[in-house]
């Protein structure tokens, strides 16, 4: 991990020339950095803004009337902001969970027994199946699992589709990371004092897979977060909804009630924008070692 | 401890891959090969009975000009936004690796489009269009100017532009991590050689940057081709339905007008491509690989 954060060393400006040009391309970053995010800070200035106000002038810093906070809790209450962020936090973190366990278990069986043809079987068809688009699959799921099962509309459900979806990528990153950090001497070591194939993997495996566990988790995190489709495929009841789809429910039914739509938009930003605010070293981080593995 | 017994074998196995492994063909194996008998019947997603239909799907499918005009404009999409993404990403994670200070500030909020789903992003773009733009043009011109996301060109304009916004950050991140492999000294020998800076950049680093490119490529690609919540939010096929991109028409096929054989049909003509756009990947990967 440290080695992807490591950066090119900064090189100490020596001339004036490499100072003037270090100058602009700082100037140039911040100009583009504006315009990155100058799409939420106009959002963060008509979320304090009164409907009519927004309409008149949606590029004023303070509105004619004033500022105003009665958006949010009027959003809140409509969008039922507490129970969506509730559904999608306890989706995500069971998710992300179930993901991560399985997927390093799946794993470490078929590195380590290269002569099992099941292993090696699965393996291919996971490998296989990530050119799979998801679009491809859905009809097929609701016909089997709404139409002939019927467990459709439930949080396990929508939980193990994400985790059957997922599996496959972060199982192929598991191996890539226990073939060639986890030396197989400290296993033998362990089976020679005794340990269990089990206990081994939890005690000496699974800890020394700490890099690829943070990278697998955040990048199968913000996916599950922000997931869409399969969620609206698999939630049809108001209670379980998360916050993409009560988003655009509320999106839907109060869309000319621009200061509601501002505040409703800010609150479903809000969680993951917090949370980035403190991890957003090891996000990075995760994202890009995470590429150069994938 | 009898390790070479097969029913030893199989309880490892059941253990270690069990979950995972029943999970995955629970929800991709089964539903993909349900999928393909699904293509050779006529399903209206109600009554339990599957009429068996023959290729009657496929040629349904393929005399759909709405959805032969929707891959045409989902191509056309893709190659634009693939184009100007990784042009904006390379851009960026050059300046960002140039050593000067803050840079890990300025990847960090280059990346904030990414966090953010393509629903909520699609409504808050939504917004910049249809107000501020139309703001900014009153203000230059006198005359309230219509929103760009109302006229057919123009809506593409915009799912274009926000998806290059959007992708560009996670892009610059892997180019970012291609520069930090490339060893400095061959580019300094470059120079001292007689190469001028931008000489040395294409013959020497670029070259040895081909695995960043080839992985953003084939990453922008396959998120570009197989857009859809981005599409739903910011334009929902509108105006006139010129702007529905093939995930959306197959979706709407499927679950608007319930013609769900013939979605799945037109499903797995997108999932073909995909699998040909992959192919070229691992072709394009393997070959003309330079060695430092």
């Amino acid at each position: 991990m440290t080695k992807s954060q490591a950066m090119a060393a900064p090189k100490a400006p020596t001339s004036t020339g490499t100072k003037i040009a270090h100058g602009v391309t700082i100037a140039v970053l911040i100009v583009l950095l504006l315009l990155f995010i100058a799409p939420f800070i106009l959002v963060l200035i008509n979320v304090f803004k009164t409907k009519g106000d927004i309409n008149s002038d949606p590029l004023a810093l303070i509105g004619e009337h004033g500022f105003t906070l009665d958006n949010f809790p009027n959003a809140m209450d409509k969008m039922n902001f507490w129970t969506v962020f509730g559904n999608s936090l306890i989706v995500t973190v069971s998710a992300t969970l179930l993901t991560v366990v399985f997927s390093a278990m799946a794993a470490y069986v078929i590195v380590r027994n290269p002569g099992w043809k099941v292993g090696s079987l699965l393996f291919a068809a996971m490998v296989a199946s990530m050119v799979i688009p998801f679009q491809v699959l859905m009809v097929p799921l609701v016909s089997v699992y709404g139409g002939i099962l019927d467990v459709l509309n439930s949080r396990v459900t929508l939980i193990l589709m994400h985790v059957g979806f997922s599996v496959s990528l972060t199982t192929f990153m598991y191996h890539g990371a226990i073939k060639t950090n986890v030396p197989a001497e400290l296993e033998e070591a362990a089976s020679i004092d005794g340990c269990t194939k089990w206990r081994t993997f939890w005690q000496i495996v699974f800890p020394l897979l700490k890099p690829t566990t943070a990278t697998v988790a955040i990048i199968n995190a913000m996916a599950f977060w922000n997931d869409y489709l399969l969620p609206s495929l698999v939630l049809g009841r108001r209670e379980l909804y998360t916050i993409p789809i009560a988003t655009r429910v509320f999106y839907g039914t109060y869309s000319t009630d621009i200061g509601l739509v501002m505040a409703a938009l800010l609150l479903a930003m809000l969680p993951i924008l917090i949370l980035y605010l403190f991890l957003q070293r090891y996000v990075v981080a995760g994202v890009t070692s995470g590429a150069v593995k994938g | 401890m009898k390790t070479n017994k097969l029913s030893y074998k199989m309880g490892q196995f059941l253990m270690f891959a069990g979950p995972a492994g029943i999970l995955f063909c629970a929800v991709v194996i089964v539903p993909f090969f349900y999928g393909l008998y699904l293509t050779f019947t006529s399903w209206d997603g109600v009554s339990l009975e599957k009429p068996f239909v023959g290729l009657d799907n496929y040629a349904a499918a393929f005399a759909d000009t709405a959805y032969w005009s929707s891959l045409g404009r989902t191509v056309v999409y893709s190659v634009i936004s693939v184009i100007l993404v990784n042009v904006v990403a390379f851009f960026l994670a050059y300046l960002v690796t140039s050593g000067i200070k803050g840079q890990n500030f300025f990847r960090a909020g280059f990346f904030i489009p990414n966090l953010i789903g393509g629903i909520v992003l699609g409504y808050v773009w939504k917004f910049v269009f249809n107000r501020a733009f139309v703001s900014i043009g009153e203000a230059l011109s006198g005359t309230a100017p219509g929103s760009l996301l109302s006229t057919t060109n123009g809506a593409m304009f915009c799912l274009i532009l926000v998806s290059v916004w959007q992708y560009a950050g996670y892009m610059m991140l892997i180019y970012v991590a291609g520069f930090m492999g490339v060893d400095n000294s061959l580019k300094e020998a470059a120079l001292i050689d007689g190469c001028n800076s931008t000489r040395a950049m294409w013959h020497v680093v670029i070259p040895l940057m081909r695995a960043s490119f080839v992985q953003c490529i084939f990453l922008s690609t396959t998120r570009c081709f197989m857009v859809y919540d981005l599409n739903l939010s910011l334009t929902n096929g509108e105006p006139f339905s010129s702007s529905v991109m093939a995930a959306m028409h197959v979706y709407n096929q499927a679950f608007v007008y319930k013609n769900y054989g013939m979605g799945q049909t037109e499903a797995l003509v997108l999932f073909v491509i995909c699998a040909v756009i992959g192919a070229l990947q691992v072709y394009f990967g393997k070959k003309g690989e330079v060695a430092a």
